[in-house]
């Protein structure tokens, strides 16, 4: 591997502009003439306008323009759209209500964006801001995807009856009936998964910059997919034709999925930038962060999952209602279908499975896919379960996984997936003797000793990523496909520019991907460059989400790496006078093999670009572009095993210890993977202990919209992770990757409450599991 | 923000002076400045107290100790002659928010602002403590009067607090996790005349308050033990999304006794 290629822990190239803070943001952008805007947003849940007066505001200092919804409509400026159909089990499509970038009409959740301010100062656009009169017809109100459901309850869209978006099934409910009918013992669970409030460090921005001269438009952005947002700003919105639309997403500051979408800001700030004629930059602020970044997670479900006398899993039937807020985000429909039920056979044989999901508007914030999406609710849903069956059945619940192991492959579950490899047992085995897990009941005494309650919880979790195959996505409703593209530029000198659809914000694809370069041709890494981010540079790709720019972004990248060394071995040979087949590249030189002759790899690039000696018809130059469709998702696996302490007088849990092994596939940068892991679980962490979204039932009013009511994870709240990984190469891509991004958030918040639940000898908790749910579990159970 | 002005006193005469209209003390602006930055306070002026050397540092003489209101809570937390003879209340000062709020925010500022979930104004209570103004002494237990509410006159401005150094004392904290203000927080105090106090901050629905019950327990015995038999009315408790009544009158027993084994 060397010291920078595949396999090597190289320090990430990108750290240094990062923790000197020379990084480069959308909100560090400057352009001449620039402006500000401040949206004026609704402070109700559910209201018609009746009226808006701007006329104070107007004539405020530094104002240069106050635009509303109308003047976006007379400008043909399009719906917001979700981008995935999903049919109801009758056949019927989705129930989707209209989003204008700017309400003209009803307001639908506090935060929806109703005018936008455009002055000379932020502070201007602000002041001016509050002074716009808007008159209010308030309406009910309900926050409550369950209580949205119910009859009489407030009707947030004309389109969706009852609030109902969709009620969708997927797998044999029939065969899950008869199962469970049939089963010796059924395991039963109401389970709740907490809405999250995604929180990137750098809350979302945009610049929008129209060229009247040229009639050329540019939106810096904070976006995963710049060119997603480039192709739905055209198609969609109608802002501008793609070929005069330019979308830059420069240094981003993390995303977990928030920014993929595309927010009716950046619509409004390129649109705003034309109508006003000065460039309009917006910077969110956390509050607005809070109010309108996409939230994550947000279910209710029923689980019953059956058993045979050995206790082999039989059937599960799975029923769960997800809120997806106000509006219909840009992929909020696949998250809870399509991300979620196909994951609920886990890691286990189970012959009958039955997923049943209503999707529900409620006056709240967009909800969509946050770090794991549907995975990480899946999972919830059968650890959860596992261990409640394990406990009921009184088996060990390493025991009962163990025999219900998946075990040979590919494997065809009930509910799609096809598991291509894995070794589940092996990431067990791991997990239980890093965490000595035979030991524990001696822990537990010696901390009944300290006066603490200790307790132990497993996850065994399986997740699908490294999406996605274009095809099967289409055939379930996806409105793109999911390859990715790569152009690898050989420079005349021989360093080496890697364009890529990618977008790292934050995952050190600038380190990664420059070492896959450097493993194939023996080139310095520094003589590498990842370029991204940057509709006019890179050709258009699909971007970053869903761990997949290892699997599918990379192996974009191969492809045309091997473009590129079959053709410089065709002018190696031709430099040497060998034949083609007896090249070899090594250290950074292409050799005849057995032999000492060779070429340096800057000689060769050299002869490519003078053309004085090429072979005959060859063309100069050496720069090869690929694009790379996956033909099957990626299963990343592994086992977490938990131990905390719970204090009974107060309720309080410490996570004590926390142990992953993960099965990952290859991995390219083992320092790189292991912080996504300790990231991934300390956002489940988050999940499981601190993370809760509260609106009030009555007003709709986001209760935890700062820091100093919602709980972010931070270090004392964490443990010293012991992560190690398992390896089964993933047979669908070629360098064998699956992805590791989203893991440690799909797999840890079962083991969390799994272990609490162990540790307070009751099993009726919910996340987040505060102090005062695990002290009043704890009196319950008196 | 709006705009406001910003003077930096060179005394105590001087920021009084200053103090007019809308005026506002800044003494470190953990609490100030974010609500400002919220447009929710705007006041035409802020005077920064900060910097008034006789409003600075830290004196202990014998059993008296005084505290400049302008001190921060690192310079308590870490002051040797205070935890000399209490340390109790260096502990408390070590626990409140995060390093920048300990290096920013003043012990004058928190009293001033009384917000009902912070840390010292149990401590000033328990400890019997002086609040010392520009224009007269004022008694703990008259000067915290409800939820940020203090019996400070407009203008009037906290210069120091003093106290007489107790026998014992110590402070139990359950910390909201999110903000890590106090869900409770129990500051207790053996005198040295025998007397105990007892303070609650961060669970009363009027703010901090004395504990009847537990200060006569503790002055039969200043044991943990002790407050065994105490039951805490959750009647007059706040209960918020974060706790409830019924919870937070447990924790400020386990809080009390924690204070109790705390303070040796």
């Amino acid at each position: 591997m060397g010291i920078e290629g595949i396999g090597a822990r190289v320090v990430r190239k990108e750290d240094k502009r990062f923790i000197t803070g020379k990084g480069r943001f959308t909100d560090d952008m400057v352009v001449p003439g620039m402006k500000h805007a401040h949206f004026v947003r609704s402070q109700h849940a559910h209201a018609r306008i009746v009226s808006i007066d701007t006329s104070a505001a107007e004539a405020m200092p530094g104002v240069i323009g106050i635009l509303n919804g109308k003047q976006l409509t007379e400008d043909g400026i399009g719906n917001i759209i979700c981008g995935w159909m999903i049919h109801s089990k009758d056949g019927s499509p989705m129930n989707m209500g209209a989003w204008r970038p700017l309400a003209t009409d009803t307001v639908r959740y506090v935060g929806d964006a109703i005018l936008v301010v455009v002055a000379d100062s932020k502070a201007q656009a602000r002041d001016a801001a509050e002074a716009v009169i808007i008159e209010f017809e308030t309406l009910p109100v309900v926050t409550s995807a369950v209580k949205a459901l119910e009859a009489g309850s407030p009707q947030i869209h004309p389109e969706a009856k009852s609030n109902l978006i969709f009620d969708w099934g997927l797998g044999d409910e029939a065969a899950a009936d008869a199962a469970l009918a049939g089963a010796a013992h059924v395991t039963e669970l109401n389970i709740v998964n907490n809405r999250l409030v995604p929180n990137a460090m750098e809350p979302r921005a945009a610049l929008g910059v129209y060229d009247a001269a040229e009639d050329h438009y540019t939106v810096w952005t904070t976006s995963q997919n710049p060119h997603v947002a480039r192709l739905v700003m055209s198609a969609f919105y109608n802002v501008a034709p793609e070929n005069k639309l330019r979308v830059i997403a420069p240094d981003v500051g993390g995303g977990f999925g928030s920014k993929i979408y595309i927010y009716p800001e950046e619509i409004v700030c390129l649109w705003a930038s034309k109508r006003t004629g000065v460039p309009v930059k917006w910077n969110g602020d956390r509050t607005e962060a809070f109010l309108t970044d996409a939230h994550g997670r947000d279910h209710v479900t029923t689980v019953r999952m059956g058993f045979d006398a050995d206790n082999r899993i039989v059937g599960l039937k799975v029923d769960t209602v997800a809120n997806l807020g106000a509006y219909m985000s840009l992929f909020s429909s696949a998250t809870p279908t399509y991300l979620y039920a196909t994951l609920l056979s886990g890691q286990y044989n189970i012959p009958a499975i039955y997923g049943n999901v209503r999707a529900v508007y409620t006056n709240t914030a967009p909800v969509d896919a946050y770090r794991g999406a549907g995975r990480p609710e899946a999972t919830y849903v059968m650890e959860r379960t596992m261990e409640t069956a394990a406990r009921e059945l009184g088996v060990s619940p390493a025991d009962l996984r163990r025999k219900n192991f998946i075990r040979s492959f590919p494997h065809q579950t009930p509910v799609i997936m096809c598991y291509d490899a894995g070794d589940f047992e092996a990431s067990l085995n791991a997990a239980m003797e890093a965490s000595d897990y035979q030991g524990f009941a001696a822990r537990r005494a010696e901390a009944a000793s300290r006066g603490k309650l200790r307790g132990i919880g497993m996850s065994c979790y399986i997740e699908a990523c490294g999406i996605a195959p274009s095809a099967a996505v289409g055939s379930l409703g996806a409105g793109v496909g999911l390859w990715e593209s790569a152009e690898v530029r050989v420079n005349a000198v021989g360093t080496i520019e890697v364009l890529t659809g990618s977008h790292s914000h934050g995952q050190g694809h600038e380190t990664t991907f420059a070492q896959l370069v450097t493993e194939r041709f023996g080139v310095p890494i520094n003589n590498v460059s990842i370029v991204h981010g940057d509709t006019d540079k890179v050709q258009m790709g699909m971007g970053t989400y869903g761990s997949r720019s290892g699997a599918v972004g990379m192996s974009a990248i191969v492809k045309a790496l091997d473009k590129v060394e079959a053709k410089a071995k065709k002018i190696a040979a031709h430099l040497l006078e060998a034949d083609e087949g007896d090249i070899v590249i090594e250290n950074g030189e292409l050799k005849v093999a057995g032999t000492d002759k060779s070429v340096p790899w800057f000689q060769m690039a050299l002869a490519a670009y003078t053309a004085h000696n090429l072979p005959s018809g060859m063309e100069p130059g050496l720069k090869e572009g690929a694009f790379y469709d996956p033909s099957n998702f990626t299963f990343p696996a592994g086992c977490y095993i938990c131990e905390v302490e719970v204090d009974p007088d107060t309720g309080k849990t410490q996570v004590v210890q926390f142990v992953a092994a993960d099965d990952f596939g290859k991995i390219i940068n083992p320092m790189i993977v292991e912080g996504q892991v300790h990231g991934g679980v300390a956002q489940g962490i988050g999940q499981a202990l601190l993370e809760g979204t509260v609106y009030d039932a009555d007003s709709g009013q986001l209760l935890t919209a700062s820091y100093m009511d919602y709980t972010m994870p931070r270090a004392d709240d964490l443990p010293s992770f012991q992560v190690s990984t398992t390896e089964t190469p993933c047979p669908s891509n070629p360098l064998g990757i699956k992805g590791c991004g989203e893991a440690g958030a799909i797999g840890s918040p079962p083991a969390l409450i799994n272990a609490i639940t162990d540790a307070i000898s009751t099993n009726n908790l919910s996340m987040p599991a505060t102090p005062q749910k695990v002290w009043m579990a704890l009196q319950a159970g008196k | 923000m709006y705009a406001t002005t910003y003077h930096r006193a060179s005394s105590i005469d001087d920021a009084v002076s200053k103090a007019t209209g809308e005026a506002m003390y800044l003494s470190g602006g953990q609490t100030l400045i974010p609500t400002m930055k919220q447009r929710l306070a705007a006041p035409t002026d802020l005077i920064d107290v900060r910097h008034v050397a006789s409003m600075k540092g830290i004196e202990v003489h014998g059993d008296t100790v005084h505290i400049g209101a302008a001190t921060p809570h690192a310079e308590v937390a870490t002051s040797a002659s205070l935890r000399a003879v209490c340390p109790g209340l260096a502990d408390l000062a070590a626990h409140i928010g995060d390093p920048h709020v300990r290096h920013m925010g003043t012990i004058g500022g928190s009293i001033a602002n009384n917000d009902p979930a912070a840390d010292y104004p149990s401590a000033m209570l328990a400890l019997n403590a002086t609040i010392v103004t520009n224009s007269r002494r004022i008694a703990a237990d008259d000067y915290f009067t409800g939820m940020f509410e203090t019996a400070l006159e407009p203008g009037e401005l906290v210069v120091a607090v003093e106290f007489t150094a107790p026998a014992k004392a110590g402070y139990g904290k359950f910390p909201n996790p999110a903000s890590r203000y106090a869900i409770s927080g129990v500051f207790v105090a053996k005198h040295k005349d025998g007397a105990v106090r007892v303070a609650v901050t961060g669970a009363g629905a009027d703010g901090v308050f004395r504990h009847a019950g537990m200060e006569a327990a503790l002055a039969a015995s200043f044991t943990p033990d002790a407050l065994s038999g105490i039951s805490v009315d959750a009647s007059n408790l706040m209960s918020d999304m974060h706790a409830s009544a019924e919870y937070r009158a447990n924790l400020v027993k386990v809080m009390a006794r924690r204070a109790v084994a705390a303070a040796g």
